[in-house]
């Protein structure tokens, strides 16, 4: 079912309310505030929505000297620019100063639709992961963004907030747990775990239905917090289910997959291991779904990286 | 009369100033002595006259802030924090070493009195940008003075945070422009061109100066109008200076942007300094 809403809409909403609360959050866009939900709230807070046109590394900078004094900005574009076209900004202006800037990047992979390779953001989150101090999180739907979005705000430091802008498919009840740093664990299985997030998490879910079908129970963990990764759920996962499949919507470098490899491998845990994401290509045109399968995104893709996993367990 | 004295302590301020951070590079043997000389009358004037400044309480939010976007001229910052009190005169001879609170490039993290970290060129003034509509929105008396390069004005940076100053009408926010005609490749002229930056600034929205940047009486001055100046618009001076400036063998030499002096040059540096080319 989708959610009954965009999440740029949710986002809008949220940060108004938190607006209301704490007089220090302000927001910096670079003429894309209407795609992201943001300008809107220019309406009831002129002094506090600011506009510096299409310069989006300056609109880091000035959210960098805003942060300087004592400010909370929060910042919104395309997350192939956050990543790409600010990302000595993020470093110096913000990360390396040590300062409070929460940094917001929409559309991100597929999500770009019609924008095109230029626009598919498949690096981002491998980009911003390197960054030290940087926290990255990707919610999944409406509910989950509006608690990630407060949660992102109590953090001290540098959050890059991946945004799927439009109506997500609905997993979580308004008012869910938030917990930064601990991954969900949405279904108890015991065969497999799919760690994903974003837009990947709904895949994963989907992969879960089609392989419980077949006597195959997965478990999935929405790994909502990229940096900090939540280790000790992947630790888990590896030794009761013995397999583990990623999914993310991104290139399969360095990003979510990469992250867990990392866990993976410097634990000893020797589980039969897949990455789903985008084999080193640049994105093109198409509606989401058919770049989810030109990309190999899909369901069904997941379910069959998950019994590649449990044949090579088999064999082992 | 009391101008006079001002105008002479301040002078013999820019000396001292000189004198330090060339000692400062030769400690270290590493650092930028041309454009930290070209910029050294100017910033006598900031630290020691013109910014509202607490030094035992560096994070003063009333206070003056200053952004070294040309962050690689810090040894004339760290001379200047250090001569007024923000840390020990002897934590200069760390510049550069493992573990030093004087980084390569300007760090608000290690140092008190730094207000932004800067070092990619461009970045400071979209932070001073920053800092200004902050203290506007809080009414804040606390101005804002940002350094930069004339070569530092090739990045596009800067002119995206000029639009932005001028739209958001900040006349707290003062540029400075280092304008010594050298980068690290060439001259100015040869490397990028910078056409006219007085009206390039103007045409940004900017109320523009030009003056004479090794003049303490013309700073004196230009900060004198600006501070009397009421027009809802940021300001550019443009200060025409010299790369180098003070140290006959170093003025106007590209090779001088980011070299060390060994210790004849070093000797010889101080010997003209103290005789006041400057």
């Amino acid at each position: 079912m989708l959610d009954n809403m965009d999440m740029k809409t949710a986002l809008g909403e949220t940060l108004a309310e938190e607006m209301r609360k704490n007089s220090s959050l302000v927001l910096v866009g670079a003429d894309l505030m209407g795609a992201n939900g943001t300008w809107p709230l220019h309406g009831e807070f002129p002094d506090r929505v600011i506009n510096v046109g299409i310069a989006e590394a300056n609109m880091v900078g000035v959210a960098a000297g805003l942060a300087a004094c004592g400010k909370l900005p929060v910042c919104d574009t395309f997350a192939a620019f956050m990543a790409r076209r600010d990302y000595d900004q993020v470093f110096i202006s913000v990360a390396y100063a040590g300062l409070n800037v929460k940094l917001i990047g929409s559309d991100p992979g597929v999500a770009a639709e019609m924008n095109g390779g230029t626009h598919m953001s498949f690096e981002d989150v491998a980009l911003m992961r390197t960054i030290p101090t940087m926290t990255v999180v990707e919610p999944c739907d409406c509910a989950q963004l509006r608690q990630a979005v407060k949660a992102m705000l109590e953090v001290k430091g540098p959050v890059y907030l991946r945004l799927y802008r439009k109506k997500p498919h609905k997993i979580y009840e308004d008012g869910c747990r938030f917990s930064l740093g601990r991954a969900d664990c949405l279904t108890q299985g015991r065969d497999a775990t799919v760690i994903a997030a974003g837009m990947m998490v709904w895949n994963a879910l989907q992969a879960a239905e089609q392989l419980n079908q077949e006597g195959i129970h997965l478990r999935v963990l929405n790994m909502h917090t990229i940096k900090p990764l939540d280790k000790a759920a992947i630790i888990l996962a590896a030794q009761e289910t013995g397999a583990i499949v990623t999914a993310e919507n991104a290139n399969y470098f360095n990003g979510l997959g990469s992250a867990v490899a990392e866990v993976i491998a410097e634990n000893s845990l020797s589980v039969p291991f897949q990455r789903v994401g985008v084999r080193d290509q640049f994105g093109e045109v198409g509606g989401t779904s058919y770049l989810m399968e030109r990309f190999q995104l899909t369901a069904s893709d997941i379910a069959q990286a998950v019994k590649s996993c449990l044949k090579r367990r088999q064999i082992h | 009369m009391l101008q006079n004295n001002k105008v002479l302590s301040l002078e013999e301020t820019a000396i001292a100033l000189r004198k330090t951070l060339l000692t400062t590079i030769y400690k270290a043997q590493s650092g930028h002595p041309g454009g930290s000389l070209s910029s050294a009358d100017l910033m006598t004037v900031l630290y020691f006259d013109e910014l509202r400044l607490r030094p035992h309480q560096p994070k003063w939010p009333e206070r003056d802030r200053f952004v070294l976007s040309k962050g690689h001229v810090c040894p004339v910052l760290y001379a200047c924090l250090a001569m007024r009190d923000f840390f020990p005169m002897e934590e200069l001879d760390h510049l550069r070493k493992f573990g030093s609170i004087l980084q390569g490039h300007p760090d608000m993290k290690r140092t008190p009195g730094v207000d932004i970290s800067t070092g990619s060129l461009g970045q400071g003034v979209s932070c001073a940008v920053g800092m200004a509509i902050a203290n506007r929105r809080d009414q804040n008396p606390g101005r804002v003075f940002c350094l930069l390069g004339d070569g530092e004005t090739n990045e596009g940076q800067v002119w995206e945070a000029a639009e932005t100053a001028s739209k958001y009408q900040l006349d707290n926010l003062i540029l400075l422009v280092d304008h010594n005609g050298l980068q690290n490749d060439g001259t100015c002229q040869d490397i990028m061109p910078p056409r006219d930056l007085a009206e390039k600034f103007r045409a940004f929205g900017f109320q523009t100066y030009q003056i004479d940047g090794h003049s303490i009486p013309a700073i004196l001055d230009v900060f004198e109008r600006i501070r009397a100046h009421q027009g809802g618009q940021p300001y550019a001076v443009i200060a025409k200076t010299v790369k180098g400036r003070g140290v006959s063998f170093m003025e106007n030499v590209v090779a001088w942007h980011g070299q060390a002096p060994n210790e004849q040059e070093y000797l010889q540096a101080i010997q003209e300094i103290e005789e006041g080319l400057s």
